[in-house]
């Protein structure tokens, strides 16, 4: 489940940005290889890739920093 | 107050000629047709086709009429008009309660009214008041309403070449060699400030509007910026498609209001006006907040701003998932902000 996950965190990343391998624990913000505007668009193919809705609490820049974190935040809304 | 009709979509058969194509080659136009298109296209309210007939054939047809440039994503197919209506919304992001069918048949207007009871029917017998109603007269019309049709079609074609394009989605928007200026909002650009406020929803932090006669006095007031984007790029011109305005405060700053048209959704516009609200901020060593008032359209400002390091200031968060609910947002991110690698910005010094 979690490999799942940070296999199309990774593949919706490349998509969006030309970087080289993003390891699963680079800070995705501090690295700048997620702007707000990617940040943006990734909330949005989360939600529609793993049927959530991501409450207003929890969406912010912490949840969503890393690959890592990306698969624990969504594993965590899933099993809500 | 119904919204002002923002597309009117024609059916082609008994409604924009007399006659039936398929049957008699030799349709005519109505009288007037032309005049009241060309007039709602300087409106600035456009215009699309839902019409059963052979693509091609009736394609050919408004060619030969000349007014096959009126037309975004024409629908010409033997499929439902209601769902060709969907998909003109979907293309050109606007909400069906902004939408006008206009139709000769019955049958076709209630399949539509079925399916979407908020967009405006049209019996094609009275296209001749249709310039009067009052839905289809625009509260100002700027030069960016005359140009409007003009920039969805540059859209469609930028949207062409994405399609075909093969990098990622950052290359594909450096291509397009965007130029953003911020700018003070200064009496002239009124209009448009005005008209961005009444047409925006979706990317609308607040949803505020204003009287003229406040713009005016937020223009000369030292305690407020008040900006203005443009955005270029090399497909042509956006003309002015956001604002911002920034209260200044002793101790702080903050964002009362935030929009962009949807036009340049997915272009990094709000990013680039709030990364300027930081920098500003930042080099004044004032606080940055943002007012925000949820409404049922403009979630995705929400997540912009919550993404970009503003967190909800007060007691504890709740699931505040419902409506017309205002929360003051203060930007605490501890990361380094600049501007998109894809937009080139100017803007006035911090």
């Amino acid at each position: 489940m979690m490999d799942d996950i940070k296999q199309k965190v990774r593949s919706f990343l490349s998509k969006n940005k030309s970087t080289e391998q993003i390891k699963d624990d680079d800070d995705l913000f501090e690295k700048g290889f997620v702007d707000s505007l990617f940040s943006l668009q990734l909330i949005m193919y989360l939600e529609k890739e793993f049927r959530l809705r991501i409450k207003n609490k929890d969406i912010n820049e912490d949840n969503f920093r890393s690959i890592d974190k990306i698969a624990e935040t969504v594993t965590r809304l899933k099993k809500k | 107050m119904a919204e002002k009709i923002k597309c009117v979509v024609w059916d082609l058969d008994n409604t924009l000629w007399k006659g039936i194509l398929a049957e008699d080659h030799s349709v005519i136009l109505k009288p007037g047709i032309k005049e009241i298109l060309d007039v709602l296209d300087q409106r600035g309210i456009l215009q699309s086709v839902s019409s059963k007939n052979n693509h091609e054939d009736a394609m050919k047809k408004l060619g030969e009429f000349g007014i096959q440039q009126y037309f975004l994503y024409p629908q010409i197919s033997w499929g439902s008009k209601a769902e060709a209506i969907n998909i003109i919304a979907e293309k050109l992001n606007i909400s069906l309660d902004t939408f006008a069918f206009v139709d000769d048949d019955i049958t076709e207007r209630e399949e539509v009214r079925f399916s979407h009871p908020e967009v405006l029917l049209i019996d094609a017998n009275d296209i001749h008041s249709i310039l009067d109603m009052e839905r289809l007269n625009p509260v100002s019309i700027t030069q960016d309403a005359k140009n409007r049709r003009i920039l969805y079609q540059s859209e469609e074609q930028r949207k062409h070449e994405e399609e075909s394009f093969t990098g990622s989605k950052e290359e594909f928007l450096k291509t397009l060699d965007m130029k953003l200026t911020l700018s003070k909002v200064v009496p002239g650009d009124l209009n448009r400030v005005e008209e961005l406020t009444l047409r925006t929803h979706q990317l609308n932090s607040t949803g505020y509007t204003y009287s003229y006669e406040e713009l005016t006095r937020l223009i000369d007031s030292e305690d407020h910026l008040f900006l203005i984007a443009g955005l270029k790029d090399r497909f042509g011109d956006y003309g002015k498609i956001g604002i911002c305005l920034l209260e200044k405060q002793e101790d702080r700053y903050t964002v009362k209001l935030l929009l962009m048209s949807c036009r340049v959704m997915n272009k990094g516009i709000g990013t680039a006006f709030l990364i300027y609200c930081i920098k500003l901020a930042q080099s004044q060593n004032k606080d940055l907040f943002a007012e925000f008032l949820h409404t049922d359209r403009n979630r995705v400002m929400y997540i912009t701003y919550k993404m970009m390091g503003f967190e909800e200031e007060g007691e504890e968060p709740g699931d505040t998932d419902d409506d017309s609910q205002q929360v003051l947002l203060k930007y605490t991110s501890k990361h380094h902000k600049d501007f998109p690698s894809y937009l080139d910005v100017k803007a006035p010094d911090c």
